[in-house]
């Protein structure tokens, strides 16, 4: 198949938890300009295989390539440093700060004197937020107050901002209305084009289809199987996911 | 509108206070008594909101406050002298960075168990509380220890201990010329960035408001003139030439001048660090933090050792102002600092809080008490009362976050 380096490679990943192997020898892979998406019941290691490459775990055994060389990733930070960047299913941001606060958390832009440059971030987030969500205008509120799909639009714009090669979306439409789900998959389609690669986990089948190049199906913290989303049907997603059962002669060699 | 709330209560306190004693509440006097009796308590409010705010609690900072006390006051009477000489210009220097140095070993001891080992704060400090109380009394075997050394006790207020009237003029006007020149440059900062800014006549009443109150306290300071019979002793401290009939008012206590360096330097951290900002941060959402890259174990051990400093620069006010330390220093002044930063805004869920509400809350607790005294209620029911307020201000707190929303 593609002859191209992946920008990721996570091979043979193993974690733990106290007996329980929430990650039992998964490996995933992800090109440039890519949708991937990660399917599988909850509990299934899906979040938890994520979190290792964005560096809130770190896996017990396994490697991980990004561009074809060995990546270290011990904690978010490095993750960061290798251009991938997560939206978490929670969006992980801090209720009590504003929009700007939360986009540029611990990478914030400071002044020549070394302080903090509320204003240049506030000038900032408007830029990106005329481009991601033309109608979000509560700038110097906290995002306690923000509705559903701002605070989503918060969290991506955060993603988006620092030039992300490698982006993670956890869920992203699960707590949105159908208007803002559009918006996440037209933006999803637009991050495509521009040669991002995309890991998507989702419960909606739907979504699937219509947006990932690929699946990976996970169960029981195992791998299924990845599949090329246009050998496949709704159908035969689901069979994997619901009973780890392989497609007939669909699987990637 | 929370800062204007607090304002509006302490004013209507003082106005209350100051009916009920018949005009003796609101002189010059005990205004400079008040400022100097708040300032211990309210530069451990300021470390208590970085505290809470991460969801935290200090209990210890009252018997940590002793212990301290305790320890410089034996190192500048019992052994400096023996090693330096009686007086010696650097024991006050020694004696003010070892609280300091002490307080951030402490209490970032007490974050690293905190942080590392995860032990609930409630638990590390209330036993802090304990060792603390108990230390104190090991390092004298109990007793009081005083005099302490003269320059030292410069430190805690007193009609010795202020910057005298023209230096406090200048500090005024020092003040001011700085709060114009903050105020304005972040306006051009906002505007160079086209966002909306005030309307300049709503600026120019801030501006005139803020160097009204700072030049009418140094004005009332300096109206507060020494007693006749230390006249000559502070004249000759001074360096003015005693003549007959001469006087001298306070101007501004030093304690006052530490609190207010610690308030804007607090305010400095709380708004414009990236350290501050992790505060808010993992305070609003400990996750969300941890998951940004910011170490939490590590933020915790930070603002507790800067708690501890804070505790240190309390304890030099403290013993300096009393001249003497006995094993009582400190007692319930940990409940003192939290009432004052909860009473100041600051919420127990944590994320939200700020230095100058706490600095308030001091001034309101504090002006509650020696109101209460200098209008003769006795001490349980000063207590009583103290207690009920508390319970009240969050109270009120809490319907005016959920009328409001925030």
């Amino acid at each position: 198949m593609d002859k191209r380096t992946p920008l990721v490679e996570m091979k043979n990943i193993h974690i733990s938890f106290g007996g329980i192997r929430a990650v039992d020898d998964v490996s995933v892979d992800l090109y440039p300009g890519e949708v991937v998406g990660l399917l599988g019941h909850n509990g299934a290691g899906k979040s938890t295989l994520i979190k290792i490459l964005s560096g809130a775990y770190t896996a017990d055994s396994g490697e991980i390539y990004c561009n074809g060389e060995k990546a270290v990733i011990n904690n978010p930070r490095d993750a960061r440093s290798y251009a991938i960047e997560t939206i978490y299913q929670t969006l992980a941001l801090a209720d009590n700060l504003d929009a700007a606060s939360n986009l540029f958390l611990t990478r914030e832009l400071l002044t020549p004197m070394g302080m903090v440059d509320d204003d240049a971030m506030e000038a900032e987030t408007r830029k990106i937020m005329a481009r991601l969500n033309p109608n979000f205008q509560k700038f110097s509120d906290p995002v306690s107050a923000l509705s559903g799909g701002q605070r989503q639009s918060v969290a991506i714009a955060r993603a988006v901002y620092f030039n992300a090669r490698i982006l993670i979306m956890d869920e992203p439409t699960a707590a949105l209305g159908p208007q803002e789900t559009k918006m996440v998959a037209e933006l999803i389609k637009q991050l495509k084009a521009e040669g991002i690669g995309i890991f998507l986990i989702s419960h909606d089948i739907h979504d699937v289809m219509e947006l990932c190049d690929r699946a990976s199906v996970m169960k029981n913290g195992a791998l299924v199987g990845t599949v090329d989303i246009a050998d496949v049907t709704d159908d035969d997603l689901l069979g994997m996911i619901i009973l780890g059962k392989q497609p007939d002669a669909k699987q990637e060699l | 509108m929370r800062l204007l709330g607090m304002i509006g209560a302490l004013v209507v306190l003082w106005v209350m206070f100051d009916l009920i004693t018949g005009g003796r509440f609101l002189t010059p006097r005990n205004l400079f008594n008040l400022s100097v009796q708040t300032a211990s308590v309210a530069v451990m409010a300021t470390g208590m909101v970085f505290v809470i705010v991460t969801r935290n609690i200090d209990l210890s900072v009252g018997s940590m406050l002793g212990f301290i006390g305790m320890t410089i006051a034996a190192l500048q009477v019992h052994i400096l002298p023996d090693t330096l000489g009686f007086g010696h210009w650097t024991i006050w220097v020694i004696a003010l960075f070892g609280a300091i140095l002490m307080g951030g070993l402490l209490g970032a001891m007490q974050g690293w168990i905190i942080g590392y080992l995860t032990v609930p704060a409630f638990i590390v400090t209330l036993g802090g509380f304990l060792v603390y109380r108990g230390a104190m009394w090991w390092v004298t075997q109990g007793q009081t220890v005083a005099p302490l050394d003269p320059t030292f006790e410069l430190m805690g207020g007193g009609a010795d201990g202020t910057i005298g009237e023209v230096l406090s003029w200048w500090f005024g006007v020092i003040a001011s010329i700085a709060a114009v020149i903050l105020i304005l440059a972040s306006r051009s900062r906002k505007s160079k960035h086209g966002f909306v800014v005030k309307p300049i006549w709503a600026e120019g009443i801030l501006l005139a408001l803020t160097c009204g109150l700072i030049m009418g306290f140094v004005w009332i300071m300096n109206s507060y003139n020494i007693a006749k019979g230390a006249v000559p002793r502070v004249a000759e401290a001074r360096g003015i030439e005693m003549v007959e009939g001469l006087t001298l008012a306070h101007g501004v206590a030093i304690p006052v001048i530490i609190l207010l360096i610690v308030t804007i330097v607090m305010t400095i951290i709380s708004t414009r660090t990236r350290f501050g900002r992790y505060i808010y941060a993992t305070g609003g959402n400990p996750e969300a933090a941890e998951l940004s890259g910011i170490n939490t174990r590590k933020l915790t051990v930070k603002v507790f050792a800067l708690m501890g400093i804070l505790t240190g620069i309390s304890a030099v006010i403290a013993s300096a102002r009393l001249g003497a330390v006995d094993v009582g220093l400190g007692t319930l002044d940990e409940l003192r600092v939290i009432a004052a930063a909860i009473i100041g805004g600051t919420a127990l869920a944590g994320g939200v809080g700020t230095i100058y509400g706490a600095v308030i809350g001091a001034l309101i607790m504090q002006s509650l008490q020696s109101g209460m005294a200098s209008v003769g209620v006795d001490a349980p029911l000063q207590s009583i009362v103290v207690g009920i307020v508390l319970v009240f201000a969050v109270w009120v707190d809490i319907v005016y976050r959920r009328k409001t929303g925030a």
